[in-house]
């Protein structure tokens, strides 16, 4: 059991850390593991990177200060390397670091050479796109990571109940599309072929960071964005490829949208105004962002919604 | 005990029980036999702490419960013939394991409304969730909106009226009751029924494991009719019916009166 939730805001950018925040608080019992945000912000001609240098829980140890200052000079050194102009870094827990560059090159190389890195984890590229994650509930998330600060148009997010994998940041949603820019994801459900799965994608070239199973569909996206396919068409195909339950969220720097396994396994509740659309596993996140009775659907098994934003 | 405060104001022990030795809030406005819960500032165990104590304690005959807020598990286990409206929605679970009371629900329900239900009767304005009757035992559920997946799965009894549309597997191992679809059904209608009937006013997508297509009898239009007059839902559809095949769970391996057992 997880939670997910989901804001677009069609009027503009407004204070979605804190409202994605009290959304996934409101559905705390449905996973206490963890929590992750995918907020997007307004487009940058600056290229964010969030990336991570090592996990909370091995953050503590001898030597470990030493480790992580001489793995962050490394992330600058080579930032630098693959022509990219470091305009910013941000230390934001020790262990986590956002950072804004000017690059005009492929993701997929600065990833790579980011992630050859001794514990370093890229967990978001994009010009809007922005992926916040980390143990604990949503308001730990929130307070650590200065959430009340952030505002976007759109974002996603994910209280964890870990069941097929580990309790670490690494299995922690959103996932980030790997090497699609501004591309995120987050799950509800378990998938029966993940490992089959893996294989297939991994000799096609793409890099997994964790061995939760919820990864494979960013990875799956993101191969068959690359094959050109719309988000749409990835997503349906996603329906007949996929087994297992599942309810998962897939943000853009432009679209949001829905997908729901056959079986309608996994809740969600959708509710869409003129100006808002938001989605949840439970309606009680809904009325934790809009706090009066609003009209909500749930949609049905096989469901693919997209919205532009 | 000493227990940790969290931001939601609910308390947890140190076994992670919530709200461990809670006590009514005593916040109920009551006025003769009716009464009002505004649900606005506690917690799902508080509600159902005072309302148990309102119906059982107070002998108060009608409650209305106010801003509800999607919260889940309301209105569960009352034992006692008694009439509550919801004035807004309840999340997951409301009205499980209830024995007589009459509920009407100004809203929409989340996943297994009525859980375990033994007899009354609830009315849904709005659409429900999954799981909604889900091993329903006796009474009526009326929702006027759309259904979602596994309605009535293990049903043993009673009722269940959809104005609406319903998901996949609608009536999946029922066993025995009727359930009245005004809308349309998604695949697996009655997949694996053992007995009872279902009554589909719109398309079907296809239907399960040995459910198959009935005739409709006298009976059967009259029981309809009389449902959707007590419940002044108009005048009801054309119905196709369909009942279980008896094919798959070995029937012709039992004598009649083992089978009255099993059910």
């Amino acid at each position: 059991m997880c939670g997910i939730a989901g804001i677009i805001h069609r009027d503009g950018a407004a204070r979605i850390g804190d409202e994605l925040t009290a959304m996934l608080n409101s559905m705390k019992h449905r996973g206490p593991d963890s929590t992750g945000y995918a907020i997007y912000g307004p487009a940058d001609e600056m290229v964010i990177v969030r990336f991570v240098l090592a996990e909370p829980n091995d953050f503590t140890g001898f030597g470990m200060d030493e480790k992580l200052e001489r793995n962050r000079a490394e992330v600058e050194s080579r930032l630098a390397k693959i022509g990219a102009e470091v305009a910013t870094i941000q230390n934001e827990t020790g262990y986590a670091f956002r950072a804004t560059i000017r690059y005009g090159g492929d993701l997929k190389p600065l990833a790579d050479y980011l992630e050859d890195i001794p514990g370093c984890k890229v967990l978001s590229l994009g010009s809007s796109l922005e992926i916040i994650k980390d143990l604990g509930d949503a308001y730990t998330v929130h307070d650590q990571y200065g959430l009340a600060k952030v505002s976007g148009t759109h974002g996603i997010g994910h209280v964890r109940m870990a069941t097929e994998s580990d309790v670490d940041l690494a299995s922690a949603h959103p996932y980030w599309a790997y090497p699609f820019a501004d591309v995120a994801v987050v799950h509800n459900g378990q998938l029966t072929n993940y490992h089959s799965w893996r294989r297939r994608l991994e000799r096609m070239g793409h890099r997994f960071q964790s061995e939760c199973d919820s990864e494979i569909i960013a990875v799956y996206l993101a191969q068959q964005l690359e094959n050109g396919l719309p988000l749409e068409t990835a997503m349906k195909h996603s329906l007949d490829d996929f087994d297992g339950v599942f309810t998962y969220l897939v943000a853009t720097g432009s679209e949001l949208g829905i997908a729901k396994d056959e079986m309608a396994a996994k809740p969600l509740v959708l509710m869409e105004t003129e100006n808002l659309v938001a989605m949840a596993s439970e309606e009680i996140a809904i009325r934790a962002l809009v706090g009066t009775e609003v009209e909500t659907r749930d949609p049905f098994e096989r469901e693919v919604l997209t919205w532009q934003v | 005990m000493a227990g940790m405060n969290t931001k939601s104001g609910v308390v947890y022990d140190a076994r992670g029980l919530v709200e461990p030795d809670p006590e009514p809030p005593m916040t109920a406005v009551i006025d003769g036999d009716t009464a009002v819960i505004d649900a606005t500032d506690l917690t799902t165990r508080k509600i159902n702490l005072e309302l148990k104590r309102i119906v059982y304690d107070e002998g108060v005959n009608e409650v209305t419960i106010v801003n509800p807020g999607s919260k889940h598990s309301l209105g569960v286990g009352i034992l006692k013939r008694c009439k509550l409206t919801f004035e807004g929605s309840p999340g997951w679970y409301a009205c499980g394991l209830i024995d007589g009371p009459e509920v009407q629900i100004n809203g929409r329900v989340g996943w297994a409304l009525g859980e375990n239900m033994m007899s009354g009767s609830i009315v849904v304005e709005g659409p429900s969730g999954s799981l909604t009757g889900a091993a329903l035992r006796g009474g009526d559920l009326v929702i006027k909106g759309n259904v979602g997946a596994r309605t009535g799965i293990d049903q043993k009894g009673g009722t269940i009226i959809t104005m609406g549309s319903a998901g996949i597997n609608t009536g999946f191992m029922m066993q025995r009751g009727h359930q009245i679809i005004c809308g349309d059904a998604n695949d697996g209608l009655g997949d694996s029924m053992y007995d009872g009937f279902i009554y589909v006013g719109g398309k079907i997508a296809s239907l399960g494991v040995d459910c198959v297509p009935a005739e409709m009898t006298d009976e059967d239009h009259e029981f309809i009719n009389r449902k959707f007059a007590i419940y002044d839902l108009g005048t009801p559809p054309d119905f196709n019916k369909f009942e279980c095949g008896k094919v798959l769970h070995n029937y012709d391996a039992l004598e009649p009166s083992e089978r009255k057992l099993v059910l």
